[in-house]
């Protein structure tokens, strides 16, 4: 009864996490209207259930996909895997006036080139602070802080360690969770209220999953445009750390 | 119909991680650069081209519609299929170098932005998108 039961649940694993993701939306709704009267925004509540069922699932298991590592749950995997999310994000560009995003254009390019420098600097320092001299070491864990994809395709072109490319992953894996829960608690102390300001905040911080569940902590509606910019944040990642970055850290090194 | 507008959606899409992919190898990166964002302008000036022409039936944005309005419950499935436990067990070199990113980033913000805009959201939707605008009295 109870085997038939889990292998029906693992065979419609996709429906099963509607399912499983409809409760956790209800019972964050739930929490925020009873616990903070609505002050704490519901989807800033799920995201941070879904986060520590996450730690739970990676716990158990050790594997890489939170909790879609449990059989049970592996339909989350499709679900909030990159196909569907970034279908979602396409889709939230529905009914975005363009002359709002042509406005924060130019600033948000600005803000592009200048996250990934700043985080780059940031992961750096603290790499150089624990005692790395290695500009290869330094330059990977630096572009891990800009995201936890920049830094292994970094690490992989310079030939870093294993070890120095799985800490520049954590560090991007930080990055990313900190965003997603941090973003709503900041939101009014940086006037993340506007288009403009989430078009910045996208080029800022970069990190697509951060931004996405950030923004959508905050206001829903402003994940359009911070997500526009953000897609672009990994692909200059890749393109400046192995090269300008990487060459500027054994110039100083 | 309803496909009409999740096939729009698609179409963008596809076609936005197709140039976002081209681009990556111009410029000789193993990687997709803007795709997605590519997809969402194209998105905003099809469906912008069709609603002025009185093309876009409501049927045909519903499609779109509620793939916006899943938007929210998928980056919660995102979030519970997170690396949470890796990121734990990186150290600190790991931690501090995440956090000091985020909060620099943060911080750089208002830098950005600069004075204020007098206009905030403002969008030409239908209608209010659900997910931001209940949120208050969502459970009542």
């Amino acid at each position: 009864m109870l085997q038939s039961l889990y292998d029906l649940v693992d065979k419609y694993h996709l429906v099963a996490a509607f399912a499983v993701i409809g409760l956790t939306m209800y019972l964050a709704y739930w929490i925020s209207e009873r616990f903070t009267r609505g002050k704490l925004h519901g989807s800033a509540i799920a995201i941070m259930l879904g986060l520590a069922l996450a730690y739970v699932g990676g716990k158990v298991t050790g594997g890489a996909d939170g909790l879609a590592d449990i059989t049970l749950f592996s339909g989350l995997g499709l679900m909030g895997g990159g196909m569907l999310r970034d279908l979602a994000i396409i889709a939230t560009a529905y009914g975005v006036r363009f002359e709002e995003v042509r406005e924060a254009g130019v600033r948000g390019v600005m803000a592009l080139f200048a996250g990934v420098v700043v985080s780059f600097v940031a992961g750096g320092l603290v790499a150089f602070g624990f005692g790395y001299t290695d500009p290869v070491a330094i330059t990977t864990i630096g572009a891990g802080a800009v995201t936890y994809i920049v830094g292994p395709v970094t690490g992989a072109t310079l030939g870093a360690s294993s070890e120095v490319i799985a800490l520049s992953i954590a560090a991007g894996l930080v990055k990313s969770i900190l965003t997603m829960i941090a973003t709503p608690m900041t939101a009014r102390f940086i006037g993340l209220d506007n288009p403009r300001s989430a078009m910045i905040f996208g080029g800022m911080i970069g990190t697509t999953s951060g931004v996405a569940a950030g923004l959508a902590a905050t206001d829903a509606r402003l994940v359009p445009y911070g997500a526009m910019t953000a897609t672009f944040y990994t692909g200059l990642g890749i393109l400046l750390a192995p090269t300008v970055l990487f060459l500027a850290v054994r110039g100083l090194a | 119909m309803v496909i009409y507008g999740v096939a729009l959606l698609a179409g963008c899409m596809m076609i936005g991680l197709v140039i976002g992919d081209l681009l990556g190898q111009l410029l000789g990166i193993n990687a997709n650069l803007g795709g997605v964002g590519i997809a969402m302008l194209l998105l905003i000036f099809v469906t912008g081209y069709l609603k002025v022409r009185g093309k876009l039936p409501e049927a045909t944005a519903s499609g779109i519609k509620f793939w916006n309005a899943m938007y929210i419950p998928i980056v919660v499935a995102m979030a519970a299929s997170q690396n949470v436990a890796a990121a734990f067990s990186g150290g600190l070199v790991a931690l501090l170098g995440g956090v000091l990113a985020v909060v620099l980033g943060l911080a750089m913000v208002p830098v950005f932005a600069g004075r204020r805009p007098r206009s905030s959201v403002v969008t030409d939707a239908d209608e209010p998108r659900p997910e931001s605008m209940t949120t208050h009295t969502a459970g009542r």
